[in-house]
């Protein structure tokens, strides 16, 4: 038996990218690891289940294998065929495959857009209008004095991020828990607004009204309503007078801001907040990425195009207007007439129009798991894991990037993303040529 | 074997006291060469300009920052593409180019290398992410040093070797070229909103000061032998009257100098040359800069010229652009890097009929012209902050013909105008001059023994420009020389043509300098052996995640120096 112990192993699981897994193989298998929390433990020891050993095609209803070099061959026809195709996913996989995947949809003229359309969309188009006060996450675990969890609840989600990055951490400044304040604001009592120091329950859908409440307090320190969002005008006035009086506080905000009503308007109040707080004192704001490298695909995208997400390169230049070149819209008007999916499974979260229009037209999937997409494909393309069984520049929620580590081989027959993209990009361009 | 004649080109390379004669030039395998065989492909560049490869030494073209700026602004891009063609990727402009078009533009121009000027040091991964995808061009990043923990701490309890150390380690570490310093201490005392703003101040909780940080800094770069001084942007960027933090800036470290080699840059001085006390009677003090550099060999500078119209400025000043967005009422965007460094991001305007930036548009360029000796000033806009990159023909007119900036003089705010020395400074650039303070001298303050001539042996990067000198006077046909460095007839990148008429014909990769200072043996493993400890206890990532690895790099150049340590 071949026994190794990996330390240093960066997860990838969600945007916390915890670098410290100590992950132990034996006979190519991971068979235990440390310091990993239950995510990690559930993806890393689960991760080889449910998956392709081989391309499959859909033939009359059924899957059946295809060789590679046939996988590839359709997928590079469908494409270079195709007038207005869709690249969308990116987010659980590595810089470089999105990299390829950039350069393909400008070959192709399709649209590339990641799964930041889904979640923290409203986050960046909230950027676009006002800025944003940040930092990276060990600012926060030397510095902060109060840390706000906003409409996220870290404890599930992420469940490491209070203890390495925030509240509980051990910084040069704060020494843990008791040298800082947790406010939790939350249409509910999660398990995360349990540990607050303050919980606030907003009303739902009232959060854009507390945050300008909020702001107003700051700006003018008294307000003469009874109640904002169903929280009363004394607990808003308090929460402003502990922002303003921190010496360094930081918002983290999740999906309940970005994906409640308002949407980017919240975003805009929340950015807005926090850049007034700063003629007070020090403050700060920090979405909640979820998927492991949702900021990589944000990153490789801006740095190739100009635009973070909802890339439309149907012109021969990349053109950007989310509503009308995100993925989401495109579908559900009917728009494309291909689509390549990497490393995501929009079956699943998609609106229904758009999953429906998705499924009936020519559908390649790259991806290590069997879901609701690659049951839908025509073509399915299993993949590797990034960090597990291939390596990969991967970019934590701050924006700090990683360089993840191959741990084990992945089973014979099966390629990265990057692999994959690779070779459909020269069978396509080859294809366009002959055009 | 591939080989390339130029012939017949009026060729200016300062650096062998070529001025403008009328020669040929042999090219073998990415070399200038005495002499090629009948099979050599032929240029024709009779009635054309010859210069070494442009060199830009400071502009920001990569990494979080730049990015960043790029996410902020979408209405930047829209104004300016760039279609896909058979030969390049697609991309946007405008003050912060997608990195594709970033090469491309600074080709068209005949620049062939280009020096990104600050990367936080845990996020330079991402810095060679964007340079390797930055196609012809050489470039090189400058890790930021004046705000690191370990550095202010190694200074404090005067540990200048072990500190020597750690700094070569984390060149090593970052593939980085240079130790940049940008407002020393200032983005520390940033990470809790204040200020630190003169040169004696003590940092909060470090009880170091900017001198003590500046005066060490400086040391090292002499002991680990870098082939480029500390560069440096000073403390009080952007506050009337900083004029002054600047002369005490270069004064404090004068007595280190030995050789009449320099040894310290001050970056972007228009920014840092402010008389005055407020934005009223904010005025230039590029005459008493100018004056000081005439008079001393240990500095050298770039002026950061600010060219009217939209940009995007960021650095790593966390405080300056915070001041820059109250002034604007400007979106804003903050970065804080935990235990090195921070960045701001502000979009500009920079208008003709506003005073203040009337008069930074003059501080610039009379820097540029009472600075005596060419071989001390290097041409900048500091890109993007007072202007983009694609506005070096425009400067490079104002510089070469009085009658250009003072077209532009006559329409600037007029109590600016006023208060200017401008209009009374006669000089214009000659084409030696600017081919010193773009390439030549650029070349020779970064250390690049293989840039900026055109040399046996040199690199064979080569811009060759359309403009007859025996029929153009650039002076007076400004438009046509400007006209002409804009679209170079053709930029040659290691001897291979990538420019013709403007238009990209070729997009080689270009490689990546890095600096790796041999310190001893045993001085490197103590050094290391103390800071895994560290790591654990500054940073959110481990040691062993922190290092960039060489072949990271797509295509990497390491140059060793020579440490005395």
């Amino acid at each position: 038996m071949v026994e190794k112990t990996i330390q240093d192993v960066v997860c990838t699981f969600c945007g916390c990218c915890c670098d410290n897994l100590e992950v132990k193989v034996e006979d190519g298998r991971i068979v235990s690891l440390r310091n990993g929390c239950a995510l990690s433990m559930s993806k890393l020891l689960n991760y080889s289940r449910e998956r392709l050993s081989a391309p499959m095609q859909r033939k009359e209803g059924d899957f059946e294998e295809i060789k590679f070099d046939d996988a590839v061959e359709k997928t590079a026809s469908i494409l270079a065929n195709a007038k207005y195709p869709i690249l969308y996913g990116w987010s659980l996989t590595s810089c470089e495959a999105i990299e390829i995947g950039v350069e393909l949809a400008e070959l192709v003229g399709g649209v590339i857009d990641n799964t930041t359309t889904t979640c923290h969309g409203p986050s960046i188009l909230g950027v676009h209008d006002i800025g944003e006060s940040t930092c990276t996450l060990g600012e926060v675990r030397h510095r902060a004095d109060l840390i706000v969890y906003w409409g996220c609840n870290p404890v599930h989600a992420h469940p490491l991020h209070m203890s390495r990055y925030s509240v509980q951490s051990k910084g040069r400044f704060r020494k843990g828990r008791r040298d800082r304040k947790l406010i939790v604001v939350d249409v509910r009592k999660t398990d995360t607004a349990k540990q607050a120091d303050y919980f606030i329950q907003v009303a739902p859908n009232q959060d854009y009204e507390l945050l300008c409440a909020l702001r107003a307090a700051v700006r003018i320190g008294e307000l003469e309503q009874d109640s904002i969002a169903g929280v009363p005008v004394e607990t808003v006035e308090e929460i402003a007078d502990l922002m303003i009086n921190c010496e360094f506080g930081i918002i983290f905000y999740g999906l309940g801001l970005t994906m409640s009503a308002g949407k980017s308007r919240n975003i805009d109040a929340a950015l807005s907040l926090v850049k007034e707080l700063n003629d007070r004192t020090k403050f700060l704001i920090m979405p909640m990425r979820g998927h492991f490298n949702v900021t990589g695909a944000n990153q490789v995208t801006a740095w190739q195009t100009g635009y973070p997400f909802a890339v439309d390169l149907s012109k021969g230049y990349p053109k950007y207007n989310p509503g009308d070149t995100s993925a989401v819209d495109i579908l559900a008007r009917g728009e494309c007439d291909a689509a390549l999916v990497v490393a995501s499974d929009p079956i699943s979260n998609f609106p229904v129009a758009a999953s429906k229009h998705l499924s009936r037209m020519p559908l390649v999937t790259i991806d290590p798991h069997i879901t609701p997409t690659t049951l839908a494909s025509d073509i399915v393309i299993p993949s590797s894991f990034v960090g597990i069984e291939t390596a990969g520049t991967v970019y934590r929620m701050d924006g700090v990037p990683l360089l993840t580590r191959k741990l084990v081989e992945p089973p014979t027959g099966l390629r990265s993303d990057e692999e994959i993209l690779n070779a459909i990009l020269r069978r396509t361009r080859e294809l366009k040529e002959v055009t | 074997m591939t080989e390339l004649l130029l012939r017949n080109g009026t060729v200016f390379d300062p650096l062998n006291h070529i001025r403008g004669e009328t020669m040929d030039l042999a090219v073998r395998d990415g070399r200038i060469v005495e002499t090629v065989s009948s099979k050599a492909k032929i240029i024709d560049a009779s009635g054309m300009v010859v210069m070494p490869g442009g060199v830009d030494i400071h502009s920001h073209i990569a990494g979080s920052k730049v990015n960043s700026g790029r996410i902020l602004r979408p209405e930047d891009h829209e104004k300016d593409v760039e279609n896909r063609t058979s030969i390049t990727r697609a991309g946007v402009g405008y003050s912060i180019p997608s990195t594709f078009t970033t090469g491309y533009r600074y080709a068209r121009m005949g620049y062939t290398t280009v020096f990104e000027p600050a990367t936080p040091p845990l996020k330079t991964r991402h810095t060679h992410e964007e340079l390797d995808q930055i196609p012809i061009i050489d470039k090189a990043c400058f890790p930021l040093f004046g705000n690191n923990w370990l550095v202010m701490e190694y200074l404090k309890e005067g540990k200048l070797e072990e500190c020597a150390a750690y700094i070569a380690w984390m060149l090593n570490a970052t593939k980085g070229y240079a130790i940049k310093i940008v407002d020393p201490g200032g983005v520390e005392a940033w990470g809790w909103g204040r200020y630190l703003k003169r040169l004696d101040d003590e940092v909060p909780h470090f009880a170091i000061t900017p001198r003590e940080i500046l005066r060490g800094l400086c040391k090292i770069n002499k002991l680990l032998g870098m082939p480029h001084a500390i560069h440096v942007h000073t403390n009080n960027l952007g506050n009337p009257g900083n004029y002054l933090t600047t002369i005490e800036t270069m004064d404090c470290v004068a007595d280190l100098a030995s050789s009449g080699k320099p040894i310290i840059h001050i970056t972007h001085v228009q920014f840092c040359g402010f008389t005055g006390n407020s934005w009223l009677n904010v005025g230039s003090g590029a005459p008493e800069i100018a004056e000081y550099v005439n008079k001393h060999d240990h500095v050298t500078v770039d002026p950061g010229q600010v060219v009217f119209g939209d940009t995007t400025t960021m650095t790593a000043d966390g405080p300056f652009q915070f001041l820059l967005h109250k002034l604007s009422g400007n979106k804003w965007v903050n970065v804080d890097v935990e235990g090195e460094t921070g960045a701001g991001i502000v979009p500009f305007r920079y208008r003709r009929s506003n005073y203040v930036n009337a008069v930074q548009w003059g501080i610039g360029l009379e820097l540029m012209l009472l600075v005596k000796d060419p071989w001390k000033i290097y041409l900048t806009t500091d890109h993007p902050n007072a202007g983009p990159f694609t506005s070096y023909p425009k400067v490079i007119t104002w510089l070469m013909s009085k009658d250009a900036r003072g077209r532009v003089l006559a329409r600037i705010n007029k109590n600016a105008r006023r208060r200017l020395d401008l209009l009374g400074i006669d000089r214009e650039y000659t084409f030696e001059e600017i081919a010193i303070v773009t390439r030549a001298g650029t070349s020779k303050s970064l250390g690049l023994k293989k840039k900026g001539h055109l040399g046996v042996g040199a690199d064979a990067d080569i811009a060759v420009y359309s403009i007859d000198v025996s029929s153009v006077d650039a002076s007076r046909d400004y438009e046509v020389v400007r006209r002409a460095l804009a679209k170079a007839a053709y930029t040659i990148k290691k001897g291979e043509i990538v420019v013709r008429e403007g238009e990209i014909v070729e997009t080689p990769t270009g490689t990546t300098y890095w600096v790796d200072p041999k310190v001893s043996a045993d001085l490197m493993q103590q050094t290391t052996a103390s800071l895994s400890a560290k790591f654990e206890e500054y940073y959110t990532v481990r040691m062993a995640n922190y290092p960039v690895e060489e072949n990271y790099l797509e295509s990497p150049t390491k140059i060793e120096a020579i440490a005395e340590v």
